[in-house]
């Protein structure tokens, strides 16, 4: 493999194989590196996610957008919080913070406000982003704070075995709702609409193109933005709800997603429902320019007679 | 008034606002906090003049949100620092400890007021003592500071921003309600006779080979912070000297026990404390905050009844000053503590001193006055 | 996945884009996702597993040719275990289809 495709700054289209013809198109080659080995740690693959869970899938997409957005990597910044997608962090090769359940958000706008150069990402789950840190998470969106939220809802808390969350269907069977969920979910897309996030979108690990598109769109995109992507989590929601691996969710996802443009579908409509009769909206459902938050400054630092 | 970082000069200001001028003073860049009685007032003088110093302010939703955006404002660079009462510092707990394994420097002003619970909002209390100690889940230390002022809660908070970003620790101003509303003299010096420790940094340049939770004989490793190009991993998760997690019990065991002796084994550096007639002393008065006022005009009036008593003020609560005492204070001395709570740092004077000691104790609400305490000495003297 | 879709006018002066497949067999975990989805059927689940008891996906024998460098798999694997690159291939290349 040449050392160009290897140096992390070049996304995969452009890089042809030099040393290879067509004539020469085998079986698979088994090599030791991946051409985006260089923004993930490498050293710590295989990650702990289990076979068949989606988390991967959107860090990839992180990590190609990352490369694609020409920005220096230095200055890229994900913070996660507690769960499985909390380990995002580790996972990734660019500064990179482990918080607290729940205030991972907080931990970013703090992170942010006092570097604001820095391209702010917060990877993290439904339970972490919405459960607990919910409160947190819909002040950073009225406040429109230049974050770039990227939440992976898998329908439950996979880390601690499968619990009921607050994206988990009706009805949809837990380790807490033996009897089935008696609440209903929160819809992610019209509750950070209603917040004042700048940018929603929802997708699945099915959208691989569309993630990681609308990753590097809100890369360059003022203020609060979220991205909701549905993933297989076949041992902790899948496994209870008859779901058997990632790969059964992949298909669901494939015949239930239907693409829903900015208008036509009205924002109560995009909740989610796995029972069988309604359709999971996808898409882009909210791209506005409300002015994204600024701390007041009457003298920029320096600028007041020190001393 | 002077959009100046640091107002040179002679001030009347409460303290809550000295507190406020001291974070200044001392370089704070980012001050994230939530109102509540009786330290809302560092907030709105930092409200302010954060703006005015090129710094930042910011309300946060929660004390839960305030702490964090602290930490990930220290993680960025910035001094950083909040400030809260009992209920606002119970929600900070758990971040209490991240940036104790993360070994983030933050500053947490607790102006105590009557607790527990809503307790005695307007009112004294100094009932969070053991809280700031042993609050968040787990072995740590944390630094505390204990001002009598307004002028310390001006001079304890860059002390506060000094150990923490050198030693790279949470360290906490355990002030109370009458320190931080009444009103004094501040004193504010020239800004370059402020004392600035400044956080100890990476030699190498980021090269990948660096290991950034590494740390030498003081047991403080160099920090890095984000948007420096070493790009590093901080994790909340036990971590090996790389900062990667690490589920080992030995690495467990390495990493807490460092985190703890970094602050033990540096205490010198940063435990103070203040004797009044202490030389000649058989029996001692153990107190701080605003309670030591009283407890040193007791202390006036019983030696003009030739009573050999002394007052040991702790300026510094955490880490207990064991040496302090036992080197200040002759062993066989009858000691007195009091303080606005049922007894808190009385249980650390008994460990040190291993024998009961008397306690002046209110549950708080009002200022001790000197009359118990002198009548205490009184009683002990006979 | 059969992708049923009708053939361009053009589709002689196509020149479909050409890859080959890369694989870290030990960080595979068996998801068979790529399998699943790839649009040419070029992968199967192989005989061989990786230390961990994974079996990982291998290229069927006889469709070496068939890969376009859709990346498909590339995008979709969780474990940065597959990858494609395209290959230059000849103008007057024999065209699968």
């Amino acid at each position: 493999m040449s050392a160009s495709m290897l140096d992390g700054t070049t996304s995969l289209r452009g890089t042809a194989d030099p040393d290879r013809t067509a004539a020469q198109i085998g079986a698979a080659i088994n090599v030791e590196q991946h051409p985006l080995d260089q923004i993930i740690r490498a050293e710590r693959m295989p990650h702990i996610w289990c076979p068949g869970c989606g988390i991967g899938v959107a860090m990839r997409a992180y990590a190609q957008a990352i490369l694609d957005f020409k920005f220096p990597v230095d200055d890229h910044v994900v913070v996660s919080g507690i769960g499985c997608s909390g380990r995002v962090a580790g996972y990734m090769n660019i500064d990179s913070y482990h918080t607290t359940h729940g205030r991972a958000i907080p931990f970013a706008l703090g992170l942010k406000l006092a570097n604001p150069k820095l391209v702010v990402t917060v990877f993290s789950g439904d339970g972490d982003l919405v459960a607990i840190g919910g409160n947190h998470l819909i002040h950073a969106a009225r406040r429109n704070v230049d974050l770039k939220v990227i939440c992976v809802n898998n329908f439950n808390y996979g880390m601690t075995g499968g619990q009921a969350g607050p994206t988990t269907p009706l009805g949809a069977r837990a380790t807490t709702t033996p009897y089935g969920n008696p609440e209903l979910p929160f819809n992610l897309p019209y509750l950070l609409a209603a917040s004042g996030a700048n940018y929603v979108s929802r997708w699945t690990t099915l959208h691989v193109r569309q993630v990681k598109e609308d990753i590097l769109y809100t890369f360059a995109k003022p203020g609060f933005t979220f991205i909701e992507v549905l993933a297989p989590c076949p041992v902790g929601f899948g496994k209870s709800n008859n779901i058997e691996d990632g790969l059964e969710e992949m298909e669901l996802y494939r015949q239930r997603c239907v693409l829903a443009t900015d208008g036509d579908v009205r924002a109560e409509e995009l909740d989610i429902d796995l029972r069988e009769e309604r359709p999971i909206y996808v898409g882009r459902f909210i791209d506005r320019d409300r002015a994204p938050y600024q701390p007041v400054v009457i003298h920029a630092p320096g600028g007041a007679k020190e001393g | 008034m002077s959009t100046k970082r640091v107002r040179t000069g002679q001030h009347f200001m409460s303290g809550d606002h000295a507190c406020a001028e001291g974070a200044l003073a001392a370089g704070c860049r980012f001050f994230g906090g939530y109102p509540i009685t009786p330290s809302t007032e560092v907030a709105e003088h930092l409200a302010r003049r954060l703006p005015e110093v090129g710094g930042v302010f910011i309300q946060m939703e929660d004390e839960l949100g305030s702490i964090a955006s602290v930490l990930g404002a220290s993680a960025a660079g910035a001094r950083a620092m909040t400030a809260t009462s009992g209920p606002g510092l119970s929600l900070m707990l758990e971040n209490l400890g991240l940036g104790v394994i993360l070994e983030l420097p933050i500053v947490i002003v607790d102006v105590q007021r009557g607790s527990p619970s809503t307790g005695l909002p307007t009112m004294p209390g100094q009932a969070d003592i053991m809280q700031a100690r042993w609050g968040s889940h787990g072995d740590y230390e944390i630094v505390a500071y204990a001002p009598w002022s307004p002028q310390e809660m001006f001079d304890l908070t860059i002390q506060a921003f000094n150990v923490a970003d050198r030693f790279r620790v949470p360290v906490l101003l355990m002030a109370d309600e009458v320190v931080g509303h009444m009103v004094e003299r501040v004193e504010i010096p020239d800004a370059d006779q402020i004392e600035c420790w400044s956080r100890k940094r990476p030699e190498q340049p980021p090269n990948g080979s660096f290991a950034p939770f590494e740390a030498g004989e003081d047991l403080v490793p160099p920090m890095v912070h984000a948007g420096e190009g070493y790009r590093i991993h901080y994790t909340g998760l036990t971590h090996d000297e790389h900062g990667y997690p690490d589920m080992s019990a030995e690495t467990h065991h390495r990493l807490v026990t460092r985190l703890v002796e970094k602050v033990r084994r540096n205490a010198d550096q940063f435990t103070r404390v203040e004797g009044y007639h202490l030389e000649d002393a058989r029996i001692v008065v153990v107190a701080y905050g605003c309670t030591a006022r009283s407890a040193r005009r007791a202390v006036r009036l019983a030696r003009r009844q030739n009573i050999p008593v002394g007052l040991l003020r702790l300026v510094s609560i955490w880490p207990f000053a064991d040496e302090a005492l036992r080197q200040l204070v002759p062993d066989d001395a009858t000691f007195i503590v009091t303080e606005m709570n049922l007894g808190q740092i009385s249980r650390e004077v008994e460990r040190v001193v291993r024998r009961p000691v008397r306690g002046v104790f209110h549950a708080g609400g009002a200022m001790i006055s000197p009359e118990p305490i002198l009548q205490a000495i009184q009683e002990a003297a006979q | 996945m059969k992708v049923f879709a009708r053939t361009p006018l053009n589709i002689e002066q196509v020149r479909l884009p050409r890859g080959q497949v890369y694989l870290i067999p030990e960080r595979c975990k068996g998801c068979r996702v790529c399998i699943q989805f790839c649009p040419r059927q070029v992968l199967q689940i192989s005989e061989q597993a990786n230390t961990k008891g994974y079996h990982y996906p291998e290229v069927m024998a006889g469709k070496e040719q068939d890969c376009v460098h859709c990346e498909f798999c590339t995008l979709v694997c969780p474990e940065f275990a597959i990858y494609t690159l395209p290959i230059a291939g000849k103008p007057d290349d024999e065209v699968p289809v």
